[in-house]
């Protein structure tokens, strides 16, 4: 067995707590919720052990490394760490709905490492990357991006309570979501935690682009779009002590900042070139 | 009074600030999808006439050096300041608000509060409490009032400056950004192995006086079995006043730092040349010579000739070379070595140690940043201030011991400024405690 074997069942474990997730929430089928975070948990220990294992490989292969250096392996410590930052909530909150948004999420995240037509080996680090802080600036950075995820996510379900929630009082879906002040409580406590974490990405980068090229910033596309994502989550902490902006502002802004995330992380490789440009292929 | 003027709440509203942030973000843009600092010519062939004067007008060349960009920038710090300035006073009160003039009124209206009632006197109750809340970290004030003896005590009054900490690192780092811009410099050299330079080109033009000179003694770079690079390395020895100061081996992430100034290595360049390197193991003479291939060279001291006329080449790295050696008795020698290994020569005279190398130069970005330091320490204090602001918070509580015909009853009440959940549960826990016996 060897680590893709077991990141490709976890793909696949993942689509199934989906659809569990899902179910809950469609059919209200309580009973499957127990079933819908046994599987979320299984799938992440199998996803654990996965990487876990690439990690080993890497040094079997005598080029030893964390598993966070292509594309590849950071969309899968993406879906990780979006999976334990969801399970978490759940734990606290008391409630598996989200789920629903959440963990389809961390199924795309490793659909695309196992389907799309990205190098999947484990490759050595070019001299740049020989750092202590590369490490440190991957893994801030996608703990922040996990909280923003799951932040868009509770977005999303909380314009669509917004929108169907008032009207049908028949005990439809929206009903089950959770209620609008709860949902706006977990959206702005994912976004003060991600912009921690966020923060702490970029200063690492920093700190990192110093020590290897002696500028701390050099307004690379990435580094830019990076500072706007920022810019966005600071304008969305701050747009609550100005009246006039209202409650699903929030909502929005969070949808739009994992827009910016997902740019910076995914968009700007492909679609502009700088100093990241190894992040590609 | 200054603060109801009206420029005055501009520059202290959120509102700027939101202005400000949207402005700062979207401009941003526009530098990550227009190339920078190409030159005007460029621009015009690329996007035509009109369009590449509005480029030269509006700096989008070097937009985040621009006039308006930086002016954005200094309009965010103008408001952080003034935003400061007027609540900083109000979160100052706070902070030194004393708990002790809070009344029964302002007790009973809290959210977290609860009372009961106990057996033995007033004094005797207020007593035991303090000693309890003490020994659950609380130091409490006391003061009797007509109301009854009133216990204060409070945590963490200082973290509401969480969100000021935050603030200001976003102005310690601007500062060290200027601090940098005005007192430091960026450069490069490409300098070839062998050679001495005490000047660099700086990226903004002109060349700069290191005020001492750099050698580079060698560069090697290494490669993984699969052709990519795994690292590349330069020698390097600092020479002041012809003294040689210090030697380093610096790599990619471990630079060279003298004086403030610091080498970087960052690139490299391979020549067609070799450094031949000849030692004479019976008199300890040792000399290296740069030798264009399969051109001879002589070393006439030693009365040595020698030269590569062949070499093996991946890319544009040599692996080995062969070497072709004579000192003029008997037929000349030829040798195979790899790249830079050293190899013995027998002849009749003796042996002699060779070595044949490919000639590089190494790319050194050379750069002086007295302001990083202060960059680095507002790094420090935003996480610093971030933490505080959003995981610690304020924490007080009142306990209201009234005289009553069979004891005392008390009013327990608590308030917390950030996470009153988390207070609330901690709250709950706390009565139990005081409560019980
Ligand atoms: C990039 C720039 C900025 C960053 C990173 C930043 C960061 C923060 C953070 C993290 C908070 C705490 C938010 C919360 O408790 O939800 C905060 C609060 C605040 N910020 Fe900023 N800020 C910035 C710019 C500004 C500016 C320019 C102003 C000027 C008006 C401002 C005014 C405020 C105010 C009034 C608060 C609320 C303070 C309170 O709770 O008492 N911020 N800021």
């Amino acid at each position: 067995m060897d680590s893709s074997q077991l990141l490709g069942i976890t793909t696949f474990t993942y689509l199934f707590a989906s659809f569990l997730y899902i179910g809950v929430l469609l059919f209200k089928a309580g009973k499957l919720g127990v079933a819908a975070t046994a599987f979320t948990v299984i799938a992440l220990l199998i996803q654990t052990a996965g990487l876990a294992l690439r990690w080993i490989e890497s040094y079997r292969m005598g080029i030893g490394h964390a598993p966070l250096t292509n594309m590849y392996e950071s969309v899968l410590f993406f879906s990780w760490t979006i999976i334990i930052f969801y399970l978490v909530i759940e734990w606290k909150f008391k409630t598996r709905t989200i789920g629903a948004f959440a963990v389809p999420l961390a199924f795309l995240a490793t659909a695309y490492a196992s389907f799309a037509p990205i190098d999947k080996g484990i490759t050595p680090l070019v001299p740049a990357l020989q750092s202590n802080w590369l490490l440190a600036h991957v893994i801030t950075c996608f703990v922040g991006y996990a909280a923003f995820a799951i932040a868009a996510a509770l977005g999303i379900m909380y314009l669509a309570k917004k929108r169907f929630g008032g009207r049908d009082k028949t005990g439809s879906t929206s009903e089950v979501l959770p209620d609008l002040k709860i949902l706006d409580d977990i959206i702005y406590k994912s976004l003060i935690f991600g912009f921690i974490w966020l923060s702490a990405g970029i200063i690492t980068g920093a700190v990192w682009a110093n020590s290897a090229w002696g500028t701390y910033w050099s307004w690379d596309p990435k580094e830019t779009w990076s500072l706007i994502t920022w810019f966005v989550y600071a304008f969305a902490l701050h747009s609550r002590y100005t009246r006039g902006i209202k409650n699903e502002t929030i909502a929005w802004l969070s949808i739009l900042g994992f827009l910016s995330v997902v740019f910076t992380y995914y968009g700007v490789n492909f679609l502009l070139a700088g100093l990241h440009s190894y992040g590609s292929g | 009074m200054y603060k109801n003027n009206s420029v005055w709440r501009l520059f202290a509203s959120v509102k700027l600030a939101l202005v400000t942030l949207v402005l700062i973000a979207g401009t941003s843009i526009i530098g990550t999808v227009v190339p920078q600092n190409e030159a005007i010519e460029w621009y015009a062939g690329k996007y035509g006439p009109e369009i590449s004067q509005l480029i030269a007008i509006l700096d989008i060349s070097d937009m985040y050096g621009s006039w308006w960009f930086l002016g954005l920038i200094y309009l965010l710090c103008i408001n952080l300041v003034i935003c400061s300035i007027d609540r900083f006073p109000g979160v100052w009160k706070q902070i030194q608000a004393d708990g002790l003039s809070f009344g029964e009124e302002r007790l009973g209206k809290m959210s977290n509060r609860l009372s009961w009632e106990v057996k033995s006197s007033a004094t005797q109750v207020s007593s035991r409490l303090e000693e309890r809340l003490s020994g659950k970290g609380w130091k409490a004030k006391r003061k009797t009032t007509e109301e009854g003896i009133l216990l204060f005590g409070q945590k963490g009054a200082w973290t509401r400056t969480g969100v000021y900490f935050v603030h200001a690192s976003i102005l310690v780092i601007f500062l060290g950004a200027v601090i940098g811009a005005i007192g430091g410099f960026k450069g490069f050299v490409m300098l070839p192995e062998k050679q001495v330079t005490d000047k660099i080109g700086l990226y903004g033009g002109g060349l700069l006086d290191l005020g001492f000179a750099v050698r580079c003694n060698s560069f090697s770079i290494d490669f993984y079995a699969n052709g990519m690079p795994k690292d590349y390395t330069s020698s390097l020895t600092v020479i002041e006043n012809g003294q040689e100061i210090l030697t380093k081996t610096i790599e990619v992430n471990d630079p060279l730092t003298y004086k403030g100034i610091t080498f970087y290595q960052s690139s490299y360049e391979p020549y067609q040349d070799f450094v031949i390197t000849v030692k004479n193991p019976r008199n300890g003479a040792e000399k290296f010579f740069t030798v264009p291939f399969q051109k001879q060279v002589n070393w006439p001291e030693e009365g040595l000739r020698f030269g590569v006329i062949n070499a093996k080449m991946r890319d544009q790295s040599l692996v080995s070379s062969k070497i072709w050696f004579t000192d003029d008795k008997g037929s000349p020698t030829t040798v195979w070595a790899d790249d830079g290994a050293q190899t013995t020569v027998k002849r009749e005279a003796g042996e002699y140690l060779i070595s044949a190398k490919q000639m590089y130069a190494t790319g050194l970005q050379v750069a002086k940043d007295p302001g990083v330091w202060w960059v680095y320490l507002g790094c420090g204090l935003m996480m610093f201030g971030l933490y505080v602001a959003f995981f610690m918070s304020h924490r007080r509580i009142w306990l209201l011991i009234t005289e009553t015909e069979e004891g005392a009853q008390i009013l327990f009440a608590g308030s917390a400024n950030k996470n009153r959940p988390g207070f609330e549960s901690s709250f709950v826990e706390l009565t139990e405690q005081l409560r019980d016996q």
